[in-house]
């Protein structure tokens, strides 16, 4: 019998057949059977997801839920080889990628229907999902690194799908250049791991000697901040909401940016021995989360404010890696691939139903007209806010617990201070969006069944998404555990009795809702009852919200220091360098070849060319006697012309 | 009086030959050297119809006809050269001209 566990290589195999079909679609067929391109690579996902989702039902059933196969070698030495590593960890994230995958693809079908290059978008993300599922189920760093590569790639390719659009071309080389800031880390970092280890398989790396391996594991950290968008490397991610909506959901929300998550979590037994690393994590995932919180409280354009959030959260993320709660901080990328998908697919469906206006200032009382998307992005907005009982609000919660636990007063006090930013930015985007006065077109519309199915999935998802991870004091029964008990047997701490006082769970947890409740309501206060607050605040702190509007000037640091600045100072720097080494080494090359030059010139004037004159000499000495013959008068021409007639003549008649 | 013989018009042929060569060689002018290239032609003429005569053939008397009409040619052909020369050169005297050289 054939199982899914045993064929895992299907699961990446189905994405790539659907990109090479859409891919040659793009090339040949131009424009036609676009129906076959909608069927066949939302298809394709669907299949993975079905195929992942056996294969993690029969891995459930295994002792100890891990299943590794090795498809063929490729570095033996290192340990790299094609190889596949399932277990609770890369489950959680296949299906995800998959399911969600596969929701957003399916929204792709309408809401890309009338744009160009149609089998283009559709085979890139679909490749995209393949290389998303090589690089989280790799059982190597190698292979890892080919598919965080290959996500890059897609990334890269789709932020950029608008081409001819200038700032999405600009938009996709950023991406691409910042995160290869963030991958030469990790890339060192690979090669650290087989200096320390002698391998670079995951499960040969779990018993790690404490101490000397910090370097090793900033060098890891370096590689996640790239790619998840945390401070100092965020700023590519808000640009890349150049990109298709669908696109800023499935990778730039969803997926690809979780990635750097995964590597932490993956790598735990390196953070954890090396406590300055993980503080340092801590501490740049809470920096990050109010950092990007407090940017997107200002900005106008709805995708923007999404892009931020989505810093935001990951930062959050990081924070809780940063303080060992590995777990946490894989269940929040799980709730939070749910809403934060569904606020992008939501905002799409805006965008589209306003033919492609992005600002919030010029929405407003969308409520009547996008009842569906209104109802879903409502639930996520108030499963992202952390109100209890939807999902946002148990993974908030159990960061936030864990990082008190850890005993950082100062990072669970950001950490809250950052979920009230959340709730309030939040509802100032459904205020500005879909409240207040009415300034919608008329025609005005929900997309066709595939763009509202999504949303509605993926509102059930974020309701419903939090209740496997509820907290131990809740003495729930264990289907309400499923989370940290699917997830222990690679992270232990999932199952660890809670330290301190039971009461001081319950004060936590009451403090973050009040927290998000207050945001939620100054949000309403203020674009609800007070329209005109926003406006006069703006006025009165007109330095802060200009810091704001313009995300901190980090762009602007960094045009100047590295872009200008580097590139200036090294074209200086190399100016030197070509005049002194690369032009002197020039000029001296064209010194020696202007002497060997001379020799050869002395030597072709006197010696050759004295040959070949006294040569010709000696022949013109020997013409003197000959040229009189040839006087050029023509009488003696004739003279000799007659002579010689009769020279012949006297030879015929007298030789008779 | 002796009739007239094919050996009279061989001796007449060969005088004006002479004549015509001894002209060529010696005179400075070029439009006498022309001439007397004529009458190099025209000995060859009597030649041949002496002869033509003497076989009762008229073969001979054709190919005179022929080197008239090439006379004629090379006359035309000769005086334009000379023109051209005395246009250039400002003469027509075979020894001040000497091109025919290296």
């Amino acid at each position: 019998m054939v199982s899914a566990l045993d064929q895992l290589w299907m699961i990446p195999l189905f994405p790539l057949v659907g990109a090479a079909e859409a891919l040659l679609m793009a090339i040949f067929a131009r424009g036609r059977w676009k129906r076959a391109v909608s069927v066949f690579c939302p298809g394709m996902v669907l299949l993975s997801f079905v195929w992942s989702a056996a294969a993690v039902m029969t891995l459930s059933h295994e002792p100890a839920r891990v299943h590794q196969v090795i498809l063929a070698s490729w570095l033996p030495p290192m340990g790299a080889e094609w190889g596949i590593y399932l277990d609770p960890l890369s489950a959680v994230m296949i299906l995800i990628v998959t399911g969600i995958g596969f929701l957003i693809h399916l929204y792709s079908v309408g809401y890309m229907a009338h744009e160009s290059g149609y089998a283009r978008y559709f085979g890139c993300l679909n490749l995209f999902v393949f290389f998303m599922l090589v690089l989280v189920l790799a059982n190597n760093y190698a292979l890892l690194f080919a598919g965080w590569e290959g996500v890059g790639l897609c990334s890269y390719l789709l932020i950029g799908f608008f081409y001819r659009k200038h700032a999405a071309a600009a938009a996709g080389m950023k991406a691409f250049i910042v995160n290869r800031v963030g991958d030469a880390g990790l890339l060192l970092a690979i090669f650290m791991l087989f200096a320390t280890f002698g391998t670079i398989r995951f499960a040969d790396i779990v018993n790690v000697p404490a101490g000397g391996v910090t370097v090793l594991a900033l060098l890891l950290f370096a590689g996640a901040a790239g790619k998840s968008a945390q401070v100092p490397l965020h700023v590519w991610l808000p640009d890349a909401m150049e990109g298709p909506t669908p696109v800023s959901a499935l990778i730039h929300a969803a997926t690809m940016v979780t990635a750097g998550v995964y590597l932490i979590a993956r790598s735990s037994a390196i953070f954890g021995v090396s406590p300055e690393a993980s503080a340092l994590v801590a501490a740049v995932g809470a920096f990050t989360a109010i950092f990007a919180a407090m940017i997107a409280l200002v900005q106008n354009d709805i995708k923007k404010v999404l892009a931020y959030s989505t810093i935001s959260q990951l930062g959050y993320m990081f924070l809780a890696l940063g303080t060992g709660a590995w777990w946490v901080a894989i269940f929040h990328l799980f709730t939070h691939a749910f809403f934060k998908a569904l606020l992008f697919l939501g905002a799409g469906s805006v965008i589209h139903a306003l033919d492609g206006e992005q600002d919030l200032r010029r929405m407003g009382g969308l409520k009547k007209t996008l009842t569906i998307t209104h109802a879903t992005m409502f639930i996520a907005a108030v499963a992202i806010s952390g109100i209890p009982g939807l999902a946002g609000f148990f993974s908030k919660d159990a960061i936030l617990s864990e990082a008190f636990r850890a005993g950082s007063t100062a990072l669970y006090v950001v950490g809250l201070v950052t979920a009230g930013l959340t709730a309030f930015y939040m509802w100032r985007l459904m205020h500005l969006a879909f409240y207040g006065k009415k300034s919608v077109p008329i025609h005005a519309h929900e997309g066709p069944w595939t763009m509202r199915v999504p949303l509605i999935a993926l509102a059930a998802g974020s309701s419903l998404a939090g209740w496997i991870g509820v907290p131990e004091q809740w003495h729930t029964p264990a289907l309400f555990r499923a989370f940290p008990l699917w997830i222990a047997p690679v992270f232990h701490q999932a199952l660890r009795e809670p330290a301190g006082d039971p009461r001081m769970e319950w004060i936590l947890m009451g403090a973050s809702a009040a927290v998000a409740l207050v945001g939620v309501t100054l949000a309403r206060y203020f674009y609800h009852h007070r329209p005109a607050m926003p406006g006069s605040f703006e006025q009165s702190l007109r330095p802060l919200h200009g810091i704001l509007l313009n995300k901190w000037y980090v762009d602007e640091f960094y045009e100047r220091v590295f872009v200008s600045g580097l590139a200036k100072g090294g074209g200086r720097l190399l100016s030197r360098f070509d005049t002194g080494v690369v032009d002197g080494g020039v000029n001296g090359t064209a010194w020696l070849t202007r002497l060997s030059g001379r020799i050869s010139k002395w030597w072709d004037e006197w010696v050759l060319d004295g040959g070949i004159t006294l040569g010709a000499y000696f022949v013109k000495l020997l013409s003197y006697p000959v040229r009189v013959l040839q006087n050029g008068h023509l009488q003696s021409y004739a003279l000799v012309f007659a002579m010689g007639m009769v020279a012949l003549f006297s030879v015929y008649v007298f030789s008779r | 009086m002796a009739p007239i013989t094919t050996g009279h018009y061989l001796g007449l042929s060969a005088a004006l030959l002479l004549i015509g060569v001894a002209g060529v060689l010696t005179r400075r002018s070029i439009v006498v050297v022309l001439m007397s290239i004529e009458l190099i032609l025209n000995a060859v003429n009597i030649n041949l119809i002496a002869f033509s005569s003497n076989s009762q053939n008229v073969r001979g008397q054709i190919f005179a006809m022929f080197i008239i009409a090439d006379a004629v040619a090379e006359a035309a052909v000769g005086l334009g050269i000379l023109i051209a020369l005395f246009r250039n050169k400002d003469t027509v005297l075979a020894d001040e001209v000497d091109l025919l050289k290296w």
